[in-house]
């Protein structure tokens, strides 16, 4: 483990910058949000970003490829470039691990080229929570808020910034910053842990389990009569889906732009009523076959596919943000058990 | 540049044969530019098609993988990629991506089996490339029927193929029928659940269905009520698709994505799904 | 703190289900935490008495919620606050919903608390709010309990509320209270007086952070098309993409256009965005226009008004005088 003062912190910022392009979260008006580092940026110290940092492999909207058609000829034009590096620095334990979710659907065979190049290029430091809040429950899918994964883990203590390399990439960004860094032992980052860990205990989602949800659940939860009423004031807006850290369904399109067509990828919403639908008729034709699809998906059907994890990192953002606050917590708590019943 | 594979790249197809098969229906034969067959497939996987512009889509390959010089695809008019199709003319370039999906197990589980392919309308489409591919290797099938119906007999896929080859096959018996009465048809007339319960065949067959939803299910109960088990019964899906390779999140089934675990799937596998397709 | 407690709710919806008025209730639901209501149906005397709730942050407008319960058998009752008021009165000019089929009874508000005030006002992890008087006892994890002035933390479209008044009601619990002269145009105005250029960059900056999540659109009472352009494919707007920055500014301008004249600047739009972008203000622009150009006009104030902008007078504003109105409005 090495540390540096509160005050090299900026130094350390530099050092990256020197070799990558690098992001961390900056406070605005309306919450953090990841921005490129220039000399002078202030990280914040915001629990987290509003936006989650699945931009960065997995963008909003991105070109896949262009055509250029003439008569009956089409020519495809592969636009694909080698990325630059970069470093996300700051990322929370959750968020961390929302990457791994995405890497199981996006990295599989056939892989996602687009996807893997950002995911080769990108180096993720991760930051240990201090503070979690009300709407946290990332413990709930076996996560450790004091303890996050990613390439390189930072803890911030009052006065210093400890860090620990996890993979080949970290060690490499650890080594670019030896030159600001001293060796040091884990005493303050152990205390700091479990003080962590203690307010984790008392934080109101803390009794939240899985129970009841996984592998082989669909034909005992599918018909569950709860899906009415927790769907019945669902607005069909994508706004969870896009604030999740691991929702990553999309739409491919196509656009013409005078010259020739763009086809591109952008996140899709399940809860969208067109998602589904075609030409000839649409197999989830009410908001509560999308609704349960999104929480199924997430609860059981992912799981299934994927060794029993999860697809809920327990970020809170949806809790955050859903207009009418209906969320995967109230739909846990509504047809999943309880630990202590 | 980026020189790894991308299975949302394509490949550019020509159209060389566009061939009329009902008012509905048509259906296109498909090489590269060089005229060779885009890439190997094996009976019942699917190919994406697209018209830049237009959009992409998912469709059934009905060509046998032993057909080596080209792809054919029967097409039904029903939205904007199959309407913009339609239109298109011998020499007109698409784009293509596959194959995809899981095929039916006719190296496999078929094997040393007598077959029984039930279709209705367009539902032949996919069934094609499992018969043709059964009729090339035909020494290592049983008896093979087959119960093909559709709304009249001018919506008959195939019609001159299931005439001039299948029916002049030895132990091929193909079973016609159309929905009503229609003049200069000395057929059977019915729908094709009920036919397949008149004709009342043998339970040691394997059964491939492909239809209407609505057709599925009743020939599924007849089978059923002639003694027939699901795990005799295989079927294939078609939901909406956006990669073709269990990412884009769209055409699951419960866990199961039909582009990638499908589009093939036993009934007695599908029982076991959510009711959601 | 708002003057009718949930209790006084839950009895009357406990004596109009018991009297056979309605067989169901549209009302808000206790969440997981102090502030997480959800908009329900409640048909159960039980689940009423255990989990509706109303306080403070009880902000949802059930107007819209109409369309869909009017189309199921019986009678449902809503409870409407003033300005969820206008938006009823609104739907029914449209002829959104069947009036038949609904009991609505009018409620005083005292207006409603941005949360997101209270996190910073109050601090991180939130444990528990209790409505005291004119106060929120907020207590958190990290810090001593603390008490906030509601009228500190009050949502933005209520430090600038328009009315007090319920427009329309079968009945009302409380005192029904006045139009208000409000100040919502001001933050209008300083967006007026700004240089093209600024307000440019003012919107950019704003729309910049659209996602594209539609909840502005979907919780509108104004939004009620059966199918709406940007979900139909054949209309060549269709986009869940930010494919652009002109897509977004597109979306918005469009919806607020759509809007205009029927509009009764509720604030569910901004209240729901997840990046908090002032989308009220884009209505508000429309309405303090309308007002300008046409003579003061509310819509939903009352059931079955011609709205200006679908209505022929002769004294109306020549199409050039209101471009040249917007013209001055630059200079």
């Amino acid at each position: 483990m090495r540390k540096c003062s509160i005050q090299a912190l900026d130094t350390v910022f530099e050092t990256i910058a020197e070799a990558a392009v690098l992001y961390l979260p900056v406070d605005g008006d309306n919450g953090a949000s990841y921005k490129k580092w220039e000399k002078g940026t202030v990280m914040s110290n915001a629990l987290n970003t509003v936006r989650s940092p699945k931009d960065f492999f997995f963008p909003q909207s991105e070109n896949l490829m262009e055509f250029r058609t003439s008569g009956k000829t089409i020519e495809v034009i592969d636009k694909r470039e080698e990325k630059e590096d970069f470093v996300v620095f700051g990322v929370r334990a959750c968020d961390v691990k929302s990457f791994d979710i995405l890497d199981r659907v996006f990295l599989n065979e056939p892989c996602d080229s687009y996807y893997a190049d950002r995911r080769e290029h990108g180096t993720i430091v991760s930051m240990a929570c201090t503070r979690p809040v009300e709407t946290c429950f990332c413990q709930t899918f076996g996560i450790d808020a004091s303890n996050p994964a990613g390439d390189l883990s930072c803890w911030k203590t009052e006065t210093d910034v400890y860090f620990q390399a996890n993979t080949e990439k970290g060690e490499k960004l650890l080594a670019a910053i030896a030159g600001v860094t001293e060796e040091s032992d884990d005493t303050a980052v152990k205390a700091q842990q479990e003080k962590t860990r203690e307010i984790m205990k008392k934080l109101p989602l803390a009794d939240l389990t899985t129970e009841g949800f996984g592998a082989g659940k669909t034909a005992e939860l599918f018909n569950a009569p709860e899906w009415k009423e927790l769907s019945q004031s669902c607005l069909g807006c994508g706004t969870c889906t896009f604030v999740c850290p691991t929702c990553q369904c999309y739409d491919i399109k196509d656009f013409k732009t005078g010259k020739g067509v763009i086809r591109f990828r952008c996140w899709d919403s399940c809860m969208y009523s067109d998602f589904t639908k075609m030409a000839h008729g649409n197999p989830r034709l009410s908001q509560l076959e999308r609704f349960r699809q999104r929480f199924m998906h997430k609860l059981v059907y992912y799981p299934e596919n994927n060794d029993g994890v999860y697809s809920c990192v327990g970020c809170g953002r949806c809790l955050a943000k859903c207009p009418i606050s209906m969320n995967i917590v109230k739909v846990m708590r509504t047809i999943g058990g309880k630990a202590d019943e | 540049m980026n020189n790894r594979e991308e299975t949302l790249i394509p490949k550019i197809g020509v159209i060389t044969d566009v061939r009329i098969d009902t008012p509905d229906v048509k259906t296109f034969r498909v090489v590269t530019p060089d005229g060779k067959k885009a890439f190997e497939h094996k009976p019942g996987q699917c190919a994406m098609l697209s018209i830049p512009g237009v959009g992409e889509a998912m469709f059934s390959i009905t060509s046998s993988p032993t057909n080596s010089e080209f792809m054919e695809f029967s097409i039904k008019k029903c939205g904007c990629v199959t309407e913009w199709l339609h239109e298109a003319e011998p020499g007109q370039q698409i784009t293509i991506r596959g194959p995809y999906g899981n095929p039916f197990p006719v190296d496999d589980k078929f094997k040393g089996q007598d077959l029984l392919f039930v279709a209705g309308g367009i539902g032949l489409a996919p069934l094609r490339s499992v018969i043709n591919y059964c009729r090339h290797y035909r020494e290592n099938y049983g008896k093979i029927d087959i119960v093909y119906g559709s709304r009249s007999k001018d919506d008959l896929v195939d019609y001159q193929e299931i005439l001039n080859e299948w029916m002049t096959d030895d132990n091929i018996f193909v079973h016609l029928t159309i929905d009503r009465e229609q003049e200069g048809w000395d057929g059977h007339v019915g729908f094709v659940p009920n036919y397949v319960k008149e004709l009342g065949f043998d339970t040691n067959k394997t059964v491939i269905i492909c239809g209407p939803p609505i057709m599925i299910k009743f020939t599924l109960e007849g089978l059923c009520s002639l003694g027939f088990e699901k795990t005799q019964i295989y079927t294939t899906m078609e939901l909406r698709m956006k990669c073709g390779v269990g990412k884009c999140g769209r055409c699951n089934i419960g866990s199961k994505y039909v582009c990638k675990d499908g589009p093939v799937f036993r009934c007695d596998q599908l029982e076991e799904l959510p009711n959601e397709y | 703190m708002q003057k009718v407690t949930g209790e006084l709710l839950i009895n009357k919806a406990l004596e109009l289900l018991d009297n056979g008025t309605v067989n169901r209730v549209l009302g808000w639901k206790r969440g997981e935490f102090a502030y997480d209501m959800t908009p329900a149906v409640f048909a159960d005397a039980e689940e009423l008495k255990n989990n509706f709730v109303f306080n403070d942050f009880c902000g949802a407008n059930f107007s819209k919620y109409l369309i869909a319960e009017t189309r199921k058998e019986g009678k449902v009752l809503v409870f409407l606050k003033p300005c969820d008021s206008y938006s009823f009165n609104q739907l029914l000019t449209e002829h959104r919903f069947d009036r038949e089929k609904v009991y609505a009874v009018g409620i005083p508000c005292e207006g409603m608390v941005d949360i997101s005030k209270v996190k910073k006002a109050a601090g991180d992890g939130i444990l528990d709010i209790v409505c005291e008087n004119d106060g929120l006892v907020v207590k958190t994890l990290y810090d001593t309990d603390k008490v906030i002035d509601c009228k500190e933390v009050l949502a933005e479209r209520c430090v600038s509320c328009k009315s007090r008044k319920c427009v329309a009601y079968d009945e009302l619990l409380g005192e029904n209270g006045d139009v208000l002269d409000s100040s919502r145009f001001d933050e209008v105005e300083k967006l007026e007086k700004m240089t093209e250029d600024e307000r440019y960059a003012f919107w950019q900056n704003e729309l910049s952070r659209c996602i594209r999540c539609n909840a502005c659109r979907d919780v509108c009472p104004a939004c009620t098309c059966e199918k709406c352009v940007f979900d139909n494919p054949d209309s060549g707007v269709e986009n869940k993409a930010v494919s652009d920055s002109f897509e977004e500014k597109m979306f918005h301008i469009i919806r607020a256009f759509h809007v205009a004249g029927r509009c009764t600047d509720c604030g569910e739009c901004s209240r729901v965005c997840p990046q908090h972008i002032p989308l009220h203000l884009l209505n508000r622009k429309f309405i303090k226009d309308i007002n300008e150009f046409y003579g003061d006009y509310q819509a939903g104030a009352e059931v079955g008004s011609r709205a200006p902008l679908v209505n022929y007078t002769v004294d109306d504003l020549e199409p050039s005088e209101a471009v040249q109105k917007g013209d001055a409005d630059n200079a």
